[in-house]
């Protein structure tokens, strides 16, 4: 026992070291601007430092003491640095609470997490947990639909809940979107957001001067997004998995430096403004309608309300989601939907058997990229105004993320992971700095403890031999 | 032609820094062959701890330049390769044997992480660097054009010179080199030969990082300004650079970065400076399209 537990304190030290070593000039010495132009001058945080390494070495102890199955110990150990985290005391600085606390919830779970597990899949075995379980999964996806319709009647659905709705939705498409070229196809896409930012584009220039609606330009942009997308995979797809993630990566930042820089055609850096938003038979949503056109309040005979258009934006989003949806579980039943699983699996089989590896990711691809393109469309119809800073690379990550975190070609996690990282981050505005760090570590701690996601569903929708049937290899 | 030398003198000079970096893109991509995608952000790490210590120099009152800079090099350095080692340990290394994409997708996570770790820990306004070099000297005077070396640019290219000789030599001559080039070859035969796999690809990233690390230092002397976004712009272009010279290969990096310099200040000398950028994503594009294996790689055999 002593042994081991010097084992324990040795390890732990060491990556206290580490932490030390990696924090101490980054951390440790915080430059600030004085006054002067040129000038830097430090302001020291030896303490943040001080306590964040301190935090690093009982995190590491208590880790290695769950791995060596002592469970309460390491539970007490993660509450008692919960309560230090939530303690009045006075840490140096507020990050450092949750820092601590954070690190006491993950103590806490790392202890009772194999029997968490245990009592789970025990639970889960049971006939009872068997016929729950398999109704579970059948009826979520109904029920949260169910919920997401019924939303905007009920009380909660101020504007800033319906304001989180839509851009939810909207990555929700855009997931589900992605999900047919990475979840299906299994080509990894770095610059997904190109043909969301052509659909908005499209939609921008298209109904700014030339006056067509959104109705009209929809279809429009899904096409040209589709285009983009053929035009631009054509000669990238034979490519290896991950030199065409860095080649999408490379047409996504051109896409965007060409919006910035060709001012006469996109207005560059300043973007496009004052775009009109979508019509209800040509009706559109404001008080005051513009002459010549009638406003939905004066057709349905209601009163005006602000909350209205962002209702029906909501449906729109909800719609526009639902085909992506409906038109993704289709397409798997197809013998192109089969082949994209296929390839996935294994591309130099499919070329042996016939397929052309090419035009099967292509057609991912572009379809892929309509989707983008109608979901370009409706984020510039619903923002009214668009700029190229709305379609950098940090989009196309996070849509990328949250594919990831759902379980690549899963419909039902990409809404999970969606309201995650969309919904909590958006909920919790004190969080806003943090955001992005958590979300990459996120992405990390995902591939190294789940690299399948939350809802794991890479198996193929077919076999040849039902796994379990004892006829395949 | 007196314009045309100064624009080769300069991209000369940012072709170094490339070229630095792309060492290490190529020689992880030749070990392990992955993607560090978090390669640029050790470059922008790099650069931070560059610009501390240029501060801290000038706090202790040390003032002579070549001193400064010999202790930050080696501070930036060895710094930096404590990330490198870090990043591999708890982001790459649990991933091994996983599916193709997942270590490409923990990356860009670790890539994001840090840069918005650095934001938050330093700020996210652009940080003026000081000169710690300044002057140089007139080449030569035509069409009444002076063609100007700074001292600056000089060191810039005598340290990669020497690094990259250096870096050669090691792998080339020492057994660190010589399991690394066996742990590329045949991972599995390496370690029944007694390689240990594990400590060779943790020194690989090592080595990298410290490389990115100069290359960090120097852009911040050349440029004079750095922010938590650098390290994006310059790993794309780094890795096109490595790409464009043979992902894999080290005289293919090297080249490699020259060219993206000489393509990136041509294109902003004589077209736009606008679509500099542009112009190396095209060329990026442009050679995994038709030649995939770069300038001076091998071709790859796919196999089953």
């Amino acid at each position: 026992m002593g042994s081991r537990l010097s084992t324990m304190l040795k390890d732990a030290a060491l990556t206290a070291f580490v932490a030390a070593a990696l924090g101490i000039f980054i951390v440790g010495f915080r430059t600030v601007d004085v006054g002067s132009r040129t000038g830097l001058s430090f302001d020291y945080q030896f303490a943040d430092l001080a306590v964040a390494v301190v935090t690093i070495f009982v995190g590491r102890l208590g880790l290695s003491a769950a791995a060596a199955g002592l469970r309460w110990p390491v539970v007490a150990l993660g509450v008692a640095m919960i309560a230090v985290g939530a303690s009045p005391l006075k840490l140096p600085s507020g990050f450092l609470h949750w820092f601590v606390a954070l690190g006491g919830v993950l103590l806490v779970i790392r202890g009772i997490w194999p029997w968490a597990r245990g009592t789970a899949a025990a639970a889960a075995g049971t006939p009872a947990g068997l016929v729950l379980g398999r109704a579970g999964a059948k009826w979520f996806g109904w029920l949260l639909l169910a919920a997401a319709v019924l939303l905007p009647f009920t009380p909660a659905a101020d504007q800033r809940t319906m304001d989180l709705a839509v851009l939810i939705l909207t990555y929700v498409m855009l997931g589900w979107g992605l999900n047919i070229v990475v979840g299906l196809a299994g080509l990894l896409d770095l610059g997904y957001v190109a043909f969301y930012a052509v659909g908005a584009y499209a939609y921008a220039l298209l109904s700014t001067q030339h006056g067509l609606g959104f109705w009209t330009v929809l279809p429009l942009a899904g096409m040209m997004a589709a285009l983009f997308g053929i035009v631009l995979g054509f000669p990238v797809l034979r490519l290896r998995g991950d030199y065409l993630a860095i080649v999408t990566l490379g047409f996504g930042e051109i896409i965007r430096l060409v919006l910035l820089n060709w001012v006469d055609f996109t207005n560059g850096p300043a973007g496009i403004g004052s775009i009109p938003g979508p019509t209800l038979f040509g009706a559109v949503f404001a008080e005051t309608p513009p002459p010549g056109k009638q406003s939905v309040s004066e057709m349905l005979g209601i009163t005006f309300d602000g909350n209205h258009r962002l209702i029906f934006l909501y449906y729109i989003i909800l719609l526009l989601a639902l085909i992506t949806n409906l038109f993704t579980q289709r397409m798997r039943r197809l013998p192109v939907g089969r082949a994209w699983e296929a390839l996935r699996e294994d591309e130099t089989a499919c070329r042996a058997l016939g397929i052309n590896p090419t035009n099967t990711k292509l057609t991912a691809f572009a379809i892929g990229a309509m989707f983008a393109g109608f979901a370009g469309s409706f984020f510039a119809a619903k923002q009214r105004f668009i700029s190229p800073e709305s379609f950098a690379f940090i989009e196309s990550a996070i849509i990328l993320a949250i594919v990831v975190l759902g379980g690549m070609g899963s419909q039902i996690g990409v809404v999970l992971a969606a309201v995650l990282l969309i919904g909590l981050p958006e909920w919790f505005r004190e969080l806003g700095n943090y955001r992005m760090l958590a979300f990459g570590l996120a992405m990390v701690l995902i591939m190294v403890f789940r690299p399948r996601g939350l809802i794991a569903d890479r198996q193929p929708s077919v076999r040849l031999h039902p796994a379990g049937s004892g006829g395949g290899p | 032609m007196a314009y045309f030398s100064q624009q080769l003198i300069n991209a000369i000079t940012l072709g170094a820094i490339y070229g630095l970096i792309a060492i290490g893109y190529t020689m992880v991509y030749g070990i392990i062959g992955m993607i560090n995608f978090a390669h640029g952000e050790v470059f922008m790490i790099g650069a931070f701890i560059s610009l501390i210590g240029f501060m801290i120099c000038s706090l202790l009152g040390i003032g002579s330049a070549p001193v400064a800079i010999l202790l930050v090099l080696l501070m930036a350095m060895a710094f930096s390769a404590v990330y490198g080692w870090m990043i591999e340990r708890t982001a790459y290394r649990p991933l091994r044997g996983s599916f193709r994409l997942a270590p490409l997708i923990s990356a860009i996570g670790v890539s994001i992480a840090l840069q918005n770790y650095v934001q938050l820990v330093q700020g996210a306004r652009p940080k003026p660097g000081g000169q710690i070099v300044s002057g140089g000297f007139n080449l030569f005077s035509a069409d009444g054009f002076d063609v100007r070396v700074s001292w600056l640019q000089i060191i810039i290219v005598v340290v990669t010179v020497v690094l990259m000789a250096g870096f050669t030599w090691l792998i080339a001559r020492t057994s660190l080199g010589r399991q690394q080039r066996a742990c590329e070859q045949d991972m599995k035969m390496a370690a029944l030969l007694g390689v240990n796999v594990d400590r060779t690809i943790s020194l690989t990233f090592v080595l990298g990082a410290a490389l990115a690390a100069v290359a960090g230092m120097l852009f911040l002397m050349y440029y004079g300004v750095i922010d938590f976004f650098i390290g994006f712009l310059a790993g794309i272009k780094a890795f096109t650079a490595a790409v464009l010279g043979g992902i894999g290969s080290l005289p293919g990096a090297m080249l490699g970065g020259l060219l993206i310099g000489l393509i990136e200040v041509f294109w902003a000398g004589y077209f736009s400076s606008e679509y500099k950028d542009v112009a190396v994503f095209a060329i990026l594009v442009l050679v995994l399209i038709f030649r995939p294996t770069g300038l001076l790689g091998k071709p790859e055999i796919e196999k089953v």
